[in-house]
Formats: C-alpha cells, structure tokens, sequence
C-alpha cells in the first residue's frame, strides 16, 4: 500500500496540527469540578474535564500535577482552554505555560466570588471560544504532524500474536515519515526491560531508560510481599496461555515493531528531540496512561486488546483493535480495527498495518471513534504519593 | 490454503501458539511463521487448548524458551517435541 502524505487537520498557532477541535473547560482541583462542569453543561461545543486531585501536593506530585494540566491544554486537538481554579495563584500558572502556544486561554478563580458568578463570567468566555473555534477548518497536514502513543490493554495472547504486532507494523511504516511515536508501561516491560534498554538509539537514552526501569522495580521491591509471581502473570493470563512475566511482557513490546527510541520521557513531558520514538514512564493502567501521552502533546492513540478494554480520553482519541475474533463479536461497539483474520491467516500482518494505517487517518480526518461515539472521557491524573 | 492451527512469531522461537479452539494428540498441525510467512508442520502429542504453546522441539531441562525470538523462560522438566509448553514445565529466570 502506498502510505498518503497528509491528514486533514486543525492547524495551531505554534505550528503544530490537531486531530480535534476542542474547546476545554479545565478545573486545576478537585473543588473546581462543579463549575466546569456547569459551564460546560451551559455552552455547547465545550467539555469540562473534571478530576480527583490538585489540593495540598507537594513536590514531584505537584510538578507531575502541573505539568498534565499544562500539556492538556497546549495539546493541538485543544482550540482553546479555560482554566477554572479556586485560588488565582496556581490558575495562573496553567494559564500562563498553556499562553506559549498563542492558543486562546483564560483563568478564573472562585475564592471571594462564589461558583454562581464565576460560572456566568466563565460562561460568557466559553461562549466566545466555542463559537471562535467552530469557524475553525481542517487543512491538508503533512504525516508528521502525527503524534501517535499506544498502549495495549486487557490483553491475552491474541495481542502477543496478532493486534500488538500490527500497531509495530504501523511503526515501523510510519517512523520514516517524521510521526512522533510515544509508548509507555514501564511496569509491563518487566521481563523484556534488558532488550528494550538496547532499543535505545543512544548510550544516553538507553541508560534513561534503564534507570527509570530499575527505579521502578526497586520499588516493587520494596512494597511487594513477596516476588510478584503470584501476580505476574495474572492467573487470567496463565489459564489464556501465558507462561512467564517475559513472555507477557515481549507480548506488550511487539507494539513498537523494530523502532528505536529516542529518549525516555518523564509522565506527561512533552518530547523535544524531534520525530522518532519516545518511551514514556506511565503507569500500566489505561486511562492514567493515555492522559499523561496526551499530556506529552500526542493526538491520536492505538490501542490494541484482547480481552476488550474500553477506554476512551476526552481530548486525544482512541483508537481500538482487536485479533480476539470473539471480543471483535461480542464487544464490536469498542472495537475500531478488526485483525483477528492474522490468526485464520486471512490477513498477514503487513496487511493488518496497512487497514491500521487507514483508520487512523480515518480517525485522524475527523471520525469518531468507538469510544468517543459512546461517550468515554476518561482524564486521570496520575498521583505519585499521597497529598500533605 | 490450509487453515492455520499454530502461530509462531519468530524463525528462532522453539514454542508455537495454538489458534484454534483445542489441538488433539497426534494430530497433523499447520503452523505459520510469521516472521517471513513460511509454514511448517508438527504433530501434536499432548491436547493444547487456544492460546497455549506446543513444543516445536525437544527441549531439556534448563533450556531456554524463545518466543519472539526472545528468552521467556527456561525448561524445568524435559519437554518432547509436539508436547503442551506451560508452568508445569517451564519457569521464570526473573525469580
């Protein structure tokens, strides 16, 4: 298959492209929810994204906190952004790091006014960056305004054989067209983190990631009870057929075909060294993974299942695929991307990539995903310790 | 073409992943190799549900098991070619 050159995007101030046009109403914590989710419920063609945290963190927690919030907003499938806090302080933080961008982007705090009043001065704001970004047009975009991340999740061994291999064929097709490619799940490498350090393109990144790797499992080390083989592989895993921790986590890492990265991001950094791949230090649980990619700045996700999750992310969308013919059956309204023919040896696995690559410019040129058609806004901040 | 009864990722690995609901002993299996779309055959010894792996070879204790081309554990029990490949005779080098 000849791979198209472009995508019809949003073309954003700072030069980078969306797949989406949204218009973000964004509370910094967690007393804030109900404000934006009034505005958003008052002014059509917005959404609040509410969420549990941003009071009383401290430290690496906070910067964590800081920097998905402000990497939400500067993502390009965002038009424009509205930041709601209680106190003006840490608003204006957000706003000023999302303002770089050029984007429209204003704060509001409710302390000494009350949700009421901040709700009709944020509505009459929202009203005017709704009806502004709606004139907004897609244009022809070059590939390498992708920004691609993945992740696998619910997996068996169909996503070993068959849907994690496709989206590595998709990167490997698509790598040298310029598209920044970002996966995550430090966790779930654990058996295969040596072959992966030497997927480093550099000494440098793959001693990044081998320390981001290695503080991770000292971790594990210390909170565990014993060597995890109880939990790893799950018994849900084994009574599926898979053996060892390895072996599941080769089955994760098929996801980056033959890529090489670039370099080791922390949870929500944005990559700064150009096209190529990046590894980011996420957690293995879904939806706290895709919300620190899309964090990073990348606009549209893959992710391959077996068993069937059904994650969506309100800002960057998600795209599923399946090899599991019977979840591809009975869940076929989360399912995007059908390969479970790579297991009947209808389809090789060149061809999968190639129905990948064309839904994801589909998705990319405006089509509504599964889980966005079915309403999945999942936007979990990922907490590293407990607040002060 | 002949249905697929086993998948196997890699040219190198020693195990194959059943595709079809159960494979029965002695049966005359069809496996594809992913890697470069060749096929081969095997016959099975042991009845292997979907999603678990045959034996492609005789392996020994304390062989390696390769899939993806890749070490996923080692042999603890010796395994004949044909025969079910799971944690009853195979284990973790990670603990």
């Amino acid at each position: 298959m000849e791979i198209p050159k472009s995508f019809l995007g949003y073309k954003r101030e700072n030069g980078r492209a969306g797949t989406r046009n949204h218009v973000i109403i964004l509370p910094v914590d967690d007393i804030s929810n109900a404000c934006a989710e009034a505005v958003a419920n008052n002014i059509k063609g917005t959404i609040a994204l509410p969420h549990s945290y941003g009071r009383l963190q401290f430290g690496a927690d906070l910067e964590l906190h800081f920097r998905t919030m402000i990497g939400t907003g500067k993502n390009p499938n965002v038009a424009a952004v509205i930041v709601v806090g209680i106190e003006p302080k840490w608003t204006k933080r957000i706003v000023d790091a999302i303002s770089i961008t050029g984007k429209p982007v204003e704060g509001f705090s409710i302390e000494g006014v009350g949700d009421i009043d901040t709700i009709a001065k944020v509505s009459k704001k929202a009203q005017e960056f709704s009806m502004w970004a709606s004139e907004k047009q897609r244009e022809e975009c070059p590939m390498s305004d992708l920004w691609i991340s993945v992740k696998c999740g619910e997996s068996d061994t169909t996503s070993g054989l068959a849907s994690n291999p496709t989206v590595g064929n998709l990167m490997d097709k698509l790598e040298p067209l310029g598209v920044h490619l970002c996966f995550g799940e430090t966790s779930e490498l654990t058996g295969a983190e040596t072959v992966c350090e030497k997927r480093g393109k550099t000494p440098e990144a793959q001693a990044k990631f081998k320390k981001t790797w290695n503080d991770y499992n000292d971790f594990i080390l210390k909170e565990a009870t014993d060597d995890l083989s109880e939990s790893q592989p799950t018994a849900g895993n084994i009574a599926g057929g898979l053996t060892t921790i390895e072996e599941k986590a080769f089955g994760n890492f098929q996801k980056i075909g033959g890529c090489q990265f670039i370099d080791v991001l922390e949870p929500a950094e944005e990559p700064t060294k150009g096209a190529g791949l990046y590894f980011m230090d996420t957690s293995s649980a879904a939806a706290e993974c895709v919300t620190l990619q899309a964090a990073g700045g990348f606009n549209i996700h893959l992710f391959p299942t077996g068993q069937g999750n059904i994650i969506g992310n309100p800002i960057e969308p998600v795209i599923k695929l399946t090899a599991n013919p019977l979840t591809a059956k009975t869940m076929s309204e989360h399912i995007d991307v059908d390969v479970s023919k790579i297991l009947s040896r209808e389809m090789n696995l060149s061809q999968a990539g190639d129905e990948l690559i064309k839904s994801t410019l589909r998705v990319a040129n405006g089509r509504l995903t599964c889980a966005e058609a079915l309403g999945h806004k999942e936007f979990v901040m990922t907490k590293l310790y407990r607040s002060a | 073409m002949s249905n697929t009864d086993i998948i196997i990722h890699d040219e190198k690995d020693n195990v194959g992943v059943v595709v079809i609901e159960k494979i029965t002993p002695n049966q005359d299996c069809n496996c594809w190799i992913m890697e470069n779309d060749k096929s081969v055959s095997i016959e099975s010894k042991d009845e292997i549900p979907l999603g678990h792996k045959i034996a492609m070879a005789d392996l020994n204790e304390g062989d390696t098991i390769l899939k993806y081309g890749h070490d996923i554990g080692k042999v603890v029990k010796n395994i004949k070619k044909g025969e079910h490949v799971h944690v009853h005779n195979v284990k973790t080098k990670k603990w």
